[in-house]
């Protein structure tokens, strides 16, 4: 027994780590509800301690060899890679006068749009609070999109928090570390967020394939989708705040899997493979600050002060339309009502009667030869001929006998 | 014939590094492998913790070593990733326990054998990736296999500018 065990004991060692490693897989792994297996979103303990032990080993090399790429950088582009500054400087000076004039610009309709939608009570979410993080390692594996940023729950970030950049949306937090946190690209294949189409508003679900392309899956074949479409977030997923830019659509392609539905690759806004600043959003609460919460104070008590004012003239208004009754004859249906634009703006106008009518005249054969009408009857008549003139309509006077 | 005459080659020839070797270049790999994809972007074609781990599963001939090895430096990738901590494991585990027990067969001198044993083990690395995720995870994975094809040249070439240098570390009696 004993020269069995050291004769395979190579063998056996081998069969024991894969065992325990699949075991260990097996805990990681559950069943969905459609029967599908699917890892575990949420780590258990022991998983997470693995990574945290993995990324406590790795961060620091990866901070020093950032650390010193940042400084060799600034030395070159500070100290020794001067040439043309001087009218790159005044460049920059002219753009910053022009820049200035457009931000104060920029800063008056922000401010109007945000009192403007916070009055009509939109729920629409806003990006408060963010902080900026420096992206500093990757996966190393083009299986999983994933890169870690060297902020973590120290400066208030946790799971599922929006990562961005001022091109697009990049990805959300999934693992929380002390001083860094992972996270996972919108390229993955397990990642997912909701988006909708600018042009076309059709919605659906933005994943990555196994090259890194974005696409977006269960989407109804439509011939309205064109290249060059903008993609924004949906805000439905409760990860990324609506209206955020995803992208472009690049180009569509119909689901091998599925029927009468199609992928649309989307060309992402953000610059994915060659991430270096980016920003996680803590709060996208609306909250705003004590100035803004006094302009809109303001701009309520101004609106209200207007509606009174009106609320006031219309009250005169009417007061003076008592007083002068000769103006308004409660006896006569409106449109009978004399010209007045403030009671009767649109009076039917009908046409005057012929002063001849004969068999051709509707309602004419019927009526009998009669004393020639008033000027005043004519006027006043309903019936008129349809190939007369209209004319104006004057105040209806009784006829004198 | 010399290539395949050596059943006690082990015997001829125990290569021995500075403890710092054993130590720092398994770490390096492991961090290049997470640092540089940043600035490659797509095109990071290379698996550099198995190159290290065909370098020193070659080179020992202990097949209880690569085992380990292998293990370990998977794990290690496996917890940097989003995925199940595991898959690259038990690919990287098969990967070190074949190199060693390969290593004890052949002739390891041979540049241009371990070369084509690093292509051979990535290309293996990866179908074993694959199975773990697909057959016995039951994961539904996209892949691409000309990804992997570039990943196993990648890893050869990088390998080819690794052994000589790695070789020239070892201590000599």
């Amino acid at each position: 027994m004993e020269s069995f065990f050291i004769r395979y004991r190579n063998l056996l060692v081998l069969l024991a780590i894969l065992l325990a490693q699949i075991i260990g897989l097996a805990v990681q792994v559950r069943r969905t509800g459609a029967g599908r297996n699917t890892l575990d979103p949420a780590d258990g303990a022991g998983v997470r301690l693995i990574r945290l032990w993995a990324d406590a080993v790795v961060t620091p090399p990866e901070q020093a060899i950032h650390s010193t790429k940042l400084g060799v950088e600034y030395l070159w582009q500070n100290y020794i890679d001067l040439r043309h500054t001087q009218s790159e400087n005044q460049d920059l000076k002219r753009t910053i006068d022009r820049l200035r004039l457009e931000q104060a610009e920029l800063l008056e309709d922000a401010l109007q749009g945000q009192r403007l939608q916070a009055l009509a009570a939109f729920q629409q979410k806003y990006i408060y609070k963010t902080v900026s993080a420096q992206a500093i390692g990757s996966s190393g594996s083009d299986q999983s999109r994933v890169f870690t940023i060297d902020k973590g729950s120290n400066y208030g970030m946790k799971p599922d928090m929006a990562v961005i950049t001022a091109d697009g949306i990049v990805g959300k937090v999934r693992e929380v570390f002390p001083t860094t946190a992972q996270v996972l690209a919108i390229n993955d294949q397990t990642s997912g967020a909701g988006v909708i189409l600018a042009t076309t508003r059709l919605r659906g679900i933005l994943r990555g394939n196994a090259i890194g392309q974005l696409q977006i899956v269960g989407i109804l074949a439509d011939q309205r989708i064109q290249p060059g479409e903008k993609v924004l977030t949906a805000g439905g997923d409760l990860i990324f705040p609506r209206g955020l830019p995803v992208g472009v659509v690049d180009k569509v392609v119909r689901d091998q899997d599925r029927d009468g539905f199609i992928d649309v690759i989307v060309k992402p806004a953000a610059h994915l493979d060659q991430l270096d600043e980016v920003l996680v959003i803590l709060s996208t609460e609306p909250r705003f600050s004590d100035d803004q919460q006094q302009d809109l104070a303001t701009s309520e008590a101004v609106k209200g002060a207007e509606a009174a004012a009106i609320a006031e003239q219309k009250k005169a208004a009417a007061i003076m339309a008592e007083r002068l009754p000769g103006l308004i004859d409660p006896n006569l249906p409106p449109e009978q009502q004399p010209l007045l634009e403030t009671t009767n703006p649109d009076p039917v106008v009908r046409p005057p009667q012929p002063l001849h009518p004969d068999r051709f005249t509707p309602g004419g054969a019927a009526q009998p030869k009669a004393a020639e009408p008033s000027t005043a009857e004519h006027r006043s008549s309903p019936e008129s001929s349809p190939e007369s003139s209209p004319a104006p309509v004057a105040p209806k006077k009784e006829p004198q006998p | 014939m010399n290539t395949f005459s050596g059943n006690l080659r082990r015997d001829l020839e125990v290569r021995r590094y500075p403890i710092l070797v054993y130590a720092m270049t398994p770490l390096a790999a492991l961090v290049l492998q997470a640092w540089l994809p940043r600035f490659l972007g797509g095109f990071a074609w290379f698996d550099l913790p198995l190159v290290v781990t065909v370098y020193f599963a070659l080179v020992q001939r202990i097949p209880i070593q690569g085992t380990l090895m292998g293990a370990g430096m998977g794990l290690f990738q496996d917890a940097l990733t989003s995925h199940a901590i595991g898959v690259n494991g038990i690919a990287k585990t098969v990967v070190g326990f074949l190199a060693s027990s390969i290593g004890t067969r052949i002739d390891v001198e041979n540049h241009t054998i371990r070369l084509a044993l690093t292509f051979l083990l990535s290309l293996l690395s990866s179908a074993t990736y694959v199975f773990v995720y697909r057959g016995l995870l039951g994961i539904n994975q996209q892949w691409t296999w000309f990804v992997d094809i570039f990943k196993a040249v990648g890893s050869t070439i990088i390998a080819a500018a690794l052994f000589p240098a790695l070789d020239r570390l070892q201590i000599r009696e």
